[in-house]
C-alpha cells in the first residue's frame, strides 16, 4: 500500500484528479422518504458513468434521507460518493462528530458548504444554525485530516495514551462565478484553497462568457494551480424550467441566446441535452478546467447519454 | 435604538380578557421614537380598548421601563388597576413584572430588534449584541447582522444585484455593501483574510449575559 501514500486520501476522485484526467461528477439527491428504490435507481443510472457522485445534503432545506447515509448504501452499491455537509443544520460538534463517523463507513470525499436559507424549504420556520460558514468547515476538515486535531485544537484520539486516528476527506467547495460582488467571487476562492480546499464544483454553468471571464481571473491568481476546478453542468429539461431559472433561482444567469434556441425547438429535452454537451466540450478546452459535475436535478437517468455523447465514458 | 411593533388588537385582547381595569403603561425612550409604545400610542390603544371592550383603563407613560428608578410615580395607580399592559419592549415588561410581583403585566408589542432609523416608517436590524465587535474589520457593517446567514468570509452564491435572495425586494446583501465599502476605503486587501469560527460563547449561546462594573457597582 505505498502507492497510497501519496495520497491525502486515496480516494478515487482524487486519484483520477491527481493522474490529470478530465472528472465527472454527478449530483444525486437522496428521496423525501424512506424509499431505498430511489437510491437504488439512481446509483444503477450513474454507475460506470462518473467517479465520484455528490450526496446531497437537505438540498434546498427540504428534508431528505440523509447524505451520509444515502452515501453509505451507494458505496455499498460500487459508487463512489461525496458527502455534502451543509452548515445550515449543524454545528461545530455535530459536523465533526459526523465527519469521523461518515469516515468509519468508507466515506472519503466531502464537498464543504454554507447551505441554502432554511426559508426556501418545507420547514421555514425551523432556526438556522450557521456556527460555521463553509470557509471554516473547509479549514476545520482540513485540521482534522492533516494537523490531526478537533476544531477547539485537541488531538483526535480517544484516551491520553491512545492513538492518534483522524477522519481523512478530500475536501471540496463551492464556487458561484454568477453570484455578486463579481470580483469577489475569485477572492472567495482564494479564501477557500487558503482553508485547504483540494477541488471546487461550480454553479451551474449557462452564461459562457463570464464563466470563462472568471476562469482568467483565476489563471490570474494562479488558483487553478492550487486546487482542481470541476464545472457545474445542469441541462435544461424545458423552457419553462429554464425560464424559472433564470428569474427566480439567485445567482443563475442563462442568456436569452439559450432561451431562444429551446423556443425554437421541436424536442425541447433534446435540445437541452445538445445545448448541455456543447458546453462540455467548450469547458473541456478552458485551461484549468479539470472535470465537469453534472447536476442533473432529478434527472440522473440522462447523465449516461451526456458522459457519452461529450466522450467522456470512464474506463 | 430598540425596535418594536404592537401586537394585532385581537392577540391583546385575548391577553387581557379576564380583567376589570388595567394600566396601559408607555415607554418614553425608544419605543417612543419608533412610534411603538409612546404616550400617543398608549391613548390610542386606550381608546380602542374602551370602545371595543368593557375594561377601564388608566394611561400612564414613564421616562423608561428598563429602569426601576423611574416607576417610583406609578405606585397608587398601580394598586388601583388588577393588571398592567405594557407598551415597552421585553426589557421594560420585565422590569414592570419584577417591580409588581403581585400583578400580572401583559405586553402590547413584539420587540423586533436593534437597529437605525433610516427614513419616515422604516428601520433596518443592524447589531445583534454578538459581544464581540468586529466592525473595525467589515468597514462598519456588520456582517453578523446584515448578511442573512452571518457569514464572516463573504457572500454566498444567494447574492445578486446588491440584493439578498432571501428578499430581492427589500433586504441588501450585506456583503455586497461590505465590499462596496471597502472598495471606497481602498481596502479590499482586507477581504482575503480568513475569519476564524467565532466565539459564541460571548453571545447568548453561553448563557443569559450580565455585566458589573467593579467600580461603579454598589455605589448607591
Amino acid at each position: 500500500m505505498i502507492m497510497e501514500d501519496k495520497f491525502k486520501t486515496g480516494s478515487n476522485l482524487e486519484k483520477v484528479l491527481a493522474a490529470g484526467k478530465f472528472a465527472v461528477t454527478a449530483e444525486l439527491g437522496p428521496p423525501k422518504s424512506a424509499d431505498i428504490n430511489v437510491i437504488t435507481r439512481k446509483v444503477s443510472y450513474l454507475k460506470g458513468f462518473v467517479d465520484a457522485v455528490n450526496i446531497t445534503d437537505n438540498q434546498t432545506a427540504i428534508v431528505r434521507v440523509s447524505s451520509i447515509a444515502a452515501a453509505k448504501l451507494a458505496l455499498d452499491m460500487g459508487i463512489e460518493p461525496i458527502i455534502q455537509m451543509t452548515c445550515r443544520d449543524r454545528n461545530r460538534l455535530a459536523i465533526q462528530a459526523d465527519i469521523i463517523g461518515a469516515y468509519l463507513l468508507g466515506i472519503k470525499n466531502c464537498v464543504c458548504l454554507t447551505g441554502d436559507h432554511q426559508n426556501f424549504g418545507n420547514h421555514p420556520t425551523a432556526r438556522y444554525v450557521f456556527d460555521l460558514d463553509s470557509i471554516q468547515l473547509i479549514q476545520m476538515l482540513k485540521n482534522m485530516r492533516d494537523e490531526k486535531i478537533f476544531e477547539c485544537g485537541e488531538e483526535i484520539k480517544n484516551s491520553k495514551k491512545a492513538e492518534i486516528k483522524e477522519p481523512r476527506m478530500f475536501i471540496g467547495g463551492a464556487a458561484n462565478p454568477f453570484g455578486d460582488p463579481f470580483e469577489f467571487r475569485v477572492i472567495r476562492l482564494e479564501k477557500k484553497i487558503n482553508a485547504g480546499v483540494d477541488f471546487i464544483q461550480t454553479q451551474c454553468i449557462y452564461d459562457m462568457d463570464r464563466f470563462e471571464k472568471w476562469m482568467e481571473m483565476v489563471r490570474q491568481r494562479g488558483l487553478h494551480k492550487r486546487c482542481k476546478i470541476l464545472a457545474g453542468i445542469t441541462p435544461l429539461k424545458s423552457l419553462g424550467m429554464a425560464r424559472y431559472m433564470k428569474d427566480s433561482v439567485a445567482g443563475i444567469i442563462i442568456p436569452d441566446y439559450y432561451l431562444e434556441r429551446l423556443e425554437a425547438a421541436e424536442d425541447k429535452k433534446q435540445e437541452g441535452l445538445k445545448i448541455c454537451i456543447e458546453q462540455i466540450n467548450r469547458l473541456k478546452q478552458i485551461e484549468g478546467v479539470s472535470g465537469i459535475h453534472i447536476m442533473a436535478i432529478e434527472g440522473e437517468k440522462t447523465i449516461p447519454e451526456i458522459v457519452e455523447s461529450a466522450g467522456l465514458i470512464r474506463n | 435604538m430598540i425596535v418594536a411593533e404592537q401586537k394585532p388588537i385581537e392577540e391583546i385582547k385575548k391577553l387581557i380578557e379576564e380583567h376589570k381595569k388595567i394600566l396601559i403603561l408607555g415607554c418614553g425612550t425608544c419605543v417612543t421614537v419608533c412610534l411603538a409604545g409612546g404616550e400617543k400610542e398608549v391613548a390610542t390603544l386606550a381608546s380602542i380598548l374602551r370602545l371595543t371592550t368593557k375594561i377601564k383603563t388608566v394611561e400612564n407613560t414613564i421616562e423608561r421601563q428598563c429602569d426601576a428608578e423611574f416607576f417610583d410615580t406609578l405606585k397608587e395607580e398601580v394598586k388601583s388597576c388588577d393588571a398592567i399592559l405594557s407598551l415597552a419592549c421585553g426589557i421594560g415588561v420585565q422590569m414592570t413584572a419584577k417591580l409588581f410581583p403581585d400583578k400580572p403585566v401583559y405586553p402590547a408589542l413584539n420587540t423586533k430588534f436593534m437597529g437605525t432609523n433610516d427614513e419616515a416608517g422604516e428601520w433596518t436590524e443592524n447589531c445583534l449584541a454578538c459581544g464581540d465587535c468586529k466592525l473595525g474589520i467589515f468597514g462598519g457593517i456588520c456582517p453578523v447582522t446584515r448578511c442573512s446567514k452571518s457569514l464572516c468570509n463573504g457572500p454566498c452564491g444567494g447574492s445578486s444585484e446588491g440584493k439578498c435572495e432571501l428578499d430581492p425586494e427589500n433586504v441588501e446583501c450585506g456583503w455586497q455593501l461590505i465590499y462596496d465599502r471597502l472598495k471606497a476605503l481602498n481596502k479590499l486587501d482586507i477581504l482575503l483574510h480568513n475569519e476564524p469560527p467565532r466565539d459564541w460563547s460571548k453571545t447568548h449561546a453561553g448563557g443569559p449575559r450580565k455585566l458589573s462594573k467593579e467600580d461603579i457597582s454598589g455605589l448607591e
